[in-house]
């Protein structure tokens, strides 16, 4: 069997599968031992599903020896565990959806399903996606492919990790304040979080309605640009689920960004962002100047209030979301002989620290008395920020912004500093908030070998605009990428 | 009564009603009543993970209907709202409804009647939202069923316009028949599919100020309701006149022992945190639909008495006796086609069918014939192939037997005889019998004819068709 | 040590609301960070937001509409697969008192 098939591109396994060069069997086999290799040291995965992977590479096989080979058939993928998948166990990283086996597909699933793509497993995440440092697990911290002593961001961390570490081609992620973005800069892979309502969220468990989103983590720019052509597009199941059609958006990347105006926000290079992020950051701008591009100075004045209008808006969303974990018709139950009992015991035992803080956080910004001085307040600043964003797109096609003020921090250093923890999401927030694209590619590491990645924002289905900038940039710039993560 | 000179009630209806659709209001499970417990259950209506609701289009045209229906402004644009609170019967922890900005607002609702009873009460708002499951209480737990966790509902909210449990009883009748002349409610308030809470309160007579109200729910029939408000008014005027306060609180009707009780759980002591559903957008109604909707509105109760009126000659009190029920008012309806006399059948209709249903207590369908066979017995009295009286004879045979008006008519010779050589025979056979009598008349006394009349419909068994004996007689004594 | 935005009550408040038990240690711990966080969320007053419109969703407006068909066939068992307590095809929990 060829050595290193999972070092592979999803476009380039597609071609090689398409040339029968390769088979789906060995490709996905492939990624099952590099799975079995590295998962003690990384734990990126809750459940691996080696005989369902290899079911489907099978499937996929006999299809594209049928001459049938969409983009994704045969290609092995790992999905993050808030996707329902039927028949195999979603627990969201919550002791209490622990043993929950969905009876049916979030739509994004079976979209990949019917084009015969393989999963092979089901990756670590923040307990019901809220955190940035997959730490919050009710199953353990996912380890920075780069530094096992570092966390892999959050709260899709297993999805970035897993592919950093080549344990999969490609993988899912999902995005409310930063979740795809964080990770993957962490992680020193390419993220893409699309436009709100751009991907379906239905069988997504929700943190936050009106900020989740879906999108993919990949090895490179063009791979992200195959995953969502794949994933986007309408759904009738999600009411908010825009009915616009997909462009190939493989075909926006031209590599060329003459002429694109690039705007640079004032407000994103504050004191207290790392010096070599910083630089990297400014690195990438220079390249862009040189590759044609127009860099212009803009302003999102609102940005230092994002992340508090965030913590306002996403918990009090979480906080009816999460209603429904009582342990009545599914999730272990705790003895209780009255119904009060039930609830609060059952619910005491099944959430960890930090989905607590935000069921009570978004409890409180909801009740009697406060509504208005916190979760409608929030709202307005909401208003505000999305403003900020449309003067800005006058000037520019895309914003280029650093990702995370730092590189990936150390296990255990902000667990005890909620607040920290959140601010690491500052530069991504405003993003979700004003339901934007965000890609995040790789452009620089830091004195300790750790990724550094820069963040590309488009204006609402502006995705080709950054997918196209990312790719030019990836292609043109030599990035001195240290020995292979682990 | 229990309100006195002193004091007034002050009384708001929070009415809920499912809607008659075929699926739920956000998924596309079978709304139909009576399936076993969660056969009619799917991801979405039992709040597994990740599912997300998508409106039904029925649900939004009814509910544009009634508010049309009630005089309602339809909002050109209107918003979901997530009111939470944990109950079993609830899956998703919160309800799906609508609070700041309703489907429709403000409107009325006029109740019949000439003088006393003609009012107008004004409506606070209509709009649509999710139904919950059902708890069922037994032994060693409570079971729960979400066959209901979904189904549409309209909540119809007045303005505290009413003031008596009669007004209360009247208003809920009439907004009962609107909804079933829509074909929104089935109106079954002993199934749940239509519910009543009341808002109830009392105040001393010419003030301006509302005293404090409670909340009664579990009015599951419109006896209930009258009763439980009457109750509550009277014990909310002793706990004033003993100087005492009244609490604004939830109480349950306790139909057993016709009377109120707060609720034990302070689960419902709770604060509901509205805030807009982020799963569903704006919801956006066009002029053009409410036109379409407008275009295809049913004929409401308040026309149609104007039209019987109008069109049959029928008194104002005869079209509110028909359209008060709106089958009754549909079968009425059924049994004119080929009757001249309008008027005729609907006074068929008031005294013999109401009757029929009455005696039978059971539903109109089951206690009367078919509209097309009681129209057929009446054309029959019209072309007086039969008496009136045989008419009434055979309809209570056809409530039973459940036979068509012929076959009846036939089974028991209820037919006239009009046949003049018949009548012709039986006038001879007098004549020739009492000479005496007949001499007498033709010596002027006309008072006899009666006499004769009355021997030859006897010698007929009563089935001669009368006009024709007077007919063949006068000939015959005229010699 | 952010200002007080909240007391120990309101804490326990949201508990009962969230239907969340906490024991006396957690109700500090969640007192600590909720006030932590409240004071790092007060910068949000230094904005005038007297004359802004709330942005509550970021899709399009005009929910889409369902026809009014069944789509859904009766499947208990899978619907009850996950439950942790049953009786026959319905959910059982403790004893409701209203
Ligand atoms: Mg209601
Ligand atoms: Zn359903």
């Amino acid at each position: 069997m060829k050595p290193d098939l999972y070092r592979l591109t999803v476009a380039e396994a597609r071609d090689s599968l398409r040339k029968r060069e390769i088979s789906s069997v060995e490709l996905t086999r492939a990624c099952l031992e590099r799975i079995a290799t590295v998962e003690p040291k990384i734990h990126a995965f809750i459940t691996v599903s080696e005989r369902e992977a290899l079911d489907q590479a099978r499937a996929a096989d006999a299809r594209i020896a049928a001459g049938e080979v969409p983009a994704l058939c045969g290609i092995p993928l790992a999905i993050k565990d808030i996707y329902c998948t039927r028949g195999v166990r979603t627990t969201c990283a919550s002791r209490i959806l622990e043993n929950f086996v969905p009876p049916f597909d979030a739509t994004v699933i079976a979209k990949l399903r019917a084009e015969g793509a393989v999963f092979v497993g089901k990756t670590n995440l923040d307990e019901f996606a809220m955190g940035s440092s997959t730490e919050n697990s009710a199953f353990g911290p996912t380890m920075n492919p780069w530094d096992l002593t570092r966390v892999a961001g959050g709260s899709s961390g297993g999805s970035a990790a897993a592919v950093a570490a080549d344990e999969c081609l490609a993988s899912l992620g999902t995005d409310t304040g930063g979740s795809i973005r964080e990770p993957a800069s962490f992680c020193g892979v390419v993220g893409i979080k699309p436009t709100y309502s751009r991907v379906s969220r239905y069988g997504v468990v929700a943190y936050a309605s009106s900020l989740d989103q879906v999108g993919p983590f990949t090895k490179t720019v063009r791979d992200a640009a195959i995953l969502l052509r794949s994933l986007a597009g309408v759904d009738p199941r999600d009411s908010t689920c825009s009915a616009r059609p997909v462009p190939d958006y493989e075909l926006a990347l031209s590599g060329d960004v003459r002429g694109m105006r690039l705007g640079v926000p004032r407000e994103f290079f504050v004191e207290g962002m790392a010096a070599d992020v910083e630089r990297s950051i400014r690195g990438a701008l220079a390249h862009y100047q040189k590759s044609g591009a127009q860099i212009v100075d803009i302003s999102l004045p609102h940005t230092e209030y994002a992340v508090g209008a965030y913590y306002l808006i996403a918990t009090a969303e979480a906080s009816a979301n999460l209603a429904r974990y009582d342990g009545i018709r599914y999730g272990p139950r705790a003895e209780a002989s009255s119904l009060a009992e039930l609830y609060s015991a059952t619910r005491a035992h099944g959430f960890g620290a930090e989905v607590k803080r935000r069921i009570m956080l978004g409890t409180f910004a909801l009740s009697a008395g406060y509504y208005d001085a916190y979760y409608l307040k929030a709202q307005k600043v909401r208003t505000l920020i999305r403003r900020d964003f449309e003067q800005a797109f006058m000037k520019c096609d895309a914003i280029v912004t650093p990702t995370v003020p730092t590189t990936a921090f150390k296990l255990g250093e902000k667990t005890e500093d909620p607040l920290q923890m959140y601010l690491s999401d500052i530069f991504t927030i405003s993003v979700n908030l004003a339901g934007l694209p965000g890609l995040v590619v790789p452009c620089g590491f830091d004195g300790n070998r750790l990724p550094i990645g820069m963040q590309l924002i488009g204006p609402p289905f502006g995705e080709e605009a950054i997918l196209r900038a990312g790719d030019a940039f990836e292609h043109s710039f030599a990035l001195k990428r240290p020995a292979q993560a682990i | 009564m229990t309100i006195n000179e002193t004091y007034e009630a002050v009384i708001g209806l929070e009415v809920h009603t499912q809607l008659l659709t075929r699926s739920k209001i956000f998924c596309g499970c079978s709304a139909s009543f009576g399936a076993p417990p969660n056969h009619n259950v799917c991801p979405v209506c039992m709040a597994m993970p990740g599912v997300l609701p998508v409106l039904n289009r029925r649900v939004l045209e009814l509910g544009i209907r009634a508010g049309l229906a009630a005089h309602c402004e339809i909002a050109a644009l209107s918003i979901f709202a997530r009111k939470s609170y944990f109950y079993p019967d609830l899956p998703k922890g919160y309800q799906i409804s609508q609070y700041e900005l309703p489907l429709c607002k403000g409107g009325y609702i006029d109740l019949p009647g000439d003088g006393e009873g003609a009012r107008r009460v004004r409506l606070e708002r209509i709009h649509i939202e999710e139904d919950a499951g059902k708890n069922i209480h037994a032994a060693g737990g409570s079971l729960v069923d979400l066959n209901r966790s979904g189904v549409a509902l309209l909540e119809i909210v007045s303005k505290p316009d009413l003031r008596s449990p009669d007004d209360a009883g009247a208003y809920l009748r009439e907004l009962r028949t609107m909804l079933l002349y829509l074909g929104a409610s089935d109106g079954k308030m002993e199934e749940g599919s239509f519910r009543c809470d009341a808002n109830v309160s009392v105040r001393k007579r010419g003030d301006e100020k509302l005293g404090v109200r409670t909340e009664v729910k579990n009015l599951n029939s419109f006896r209930n309701v009258e009763k439980a408000i009457a109750y509550e008014i009277g014990r909310q005027i002793e706990v004033i006149e003993s100087a005492g306060r009244v609490l604004q609180e939830t109480l349950l009707w306790d139909a057993d022992r016709e009377a109120t009780r707060p609720m034990r759980s302070k689960e419902f002591a709770n604060d509901y945190r509205y805030f807009p559903e982020p799963d569903l957008p704006p919801l956006m109604v066009s002029q053009e639909m409410i036109k379409e909707i407008r275009a295809s509105m049913p004929e409401l109760p308040g026309e149609r008495r104007a039209r019987y009126v109008r069109d049959f000659g029928l008194t104002a009190y005869e079209a509110d006796v028909l359209t008060a029920e709106h089958e009754v008012a549909e079968y009425f309806e059924a049994v004119l086609p080929g009757l001249a006399n309008k008027k005729a059948a609907a006074n068929w209709v008031m005294t013999e069918v109401l009757r029929a249903v009455r005696e039978s207590a059971k539903p109109l369908a089951d206690s009367a014939p078919a509209p097309a066979e009681t129209g057929a017995l009446l054309r029959m009295v019209e072309n007086s192939t039969i008496s009136l009286n045989a008419a009434k004879t055979a309809f209570s045979a056809m409530c039973k037997s459940g036979k068509g008006a012929e076959a009846t008519i036939a089974e028991l010779g209820l037919a006239q005889v009009s046949d003049e050589g018949a009548i012709g025979a039986a006038c001879d056979q007098l004549i020739a019998a009492d000479p005496a009598k007949v001499a007498e008349y033709r010596g002027g006394r006309d008072k006899l004819f009666g006499f004769f009349m009355g021997q030859v419909m006897k010698a007929m068994g009563g089935k001669a068709n009368p006009k024709v004996i007077t007919d063949v007689l006068k000939k015959k004594l005229a010699g | 040590m952010a200002s007080e935005k909240i007391t120990l009550d309101t804490v326990r408040r949201m508990a009962m609301l969230a239907r969340l038990r906490l024991d006396a240690a957690e109700e500090q711990r969640m007192l600590t960070d909720l006030n932590q966080i409240l004071g790092y969320i007060e910068k949000l007053d230094q904005l005038d937001t007297s004359q802004v419109e709330p942005t509550a969703q970021v899709a399009e407006a005009g929910t889409p509409l369902r026809d009014d068909v069944v789509t859904n066939a009766p499947a208990p068992e899978e619907m009850l697969a996950n439950a942790p307590a049953r009786e026959g095809t319905f959910f059982k929990v403790p004893k409701i008192i209203e």
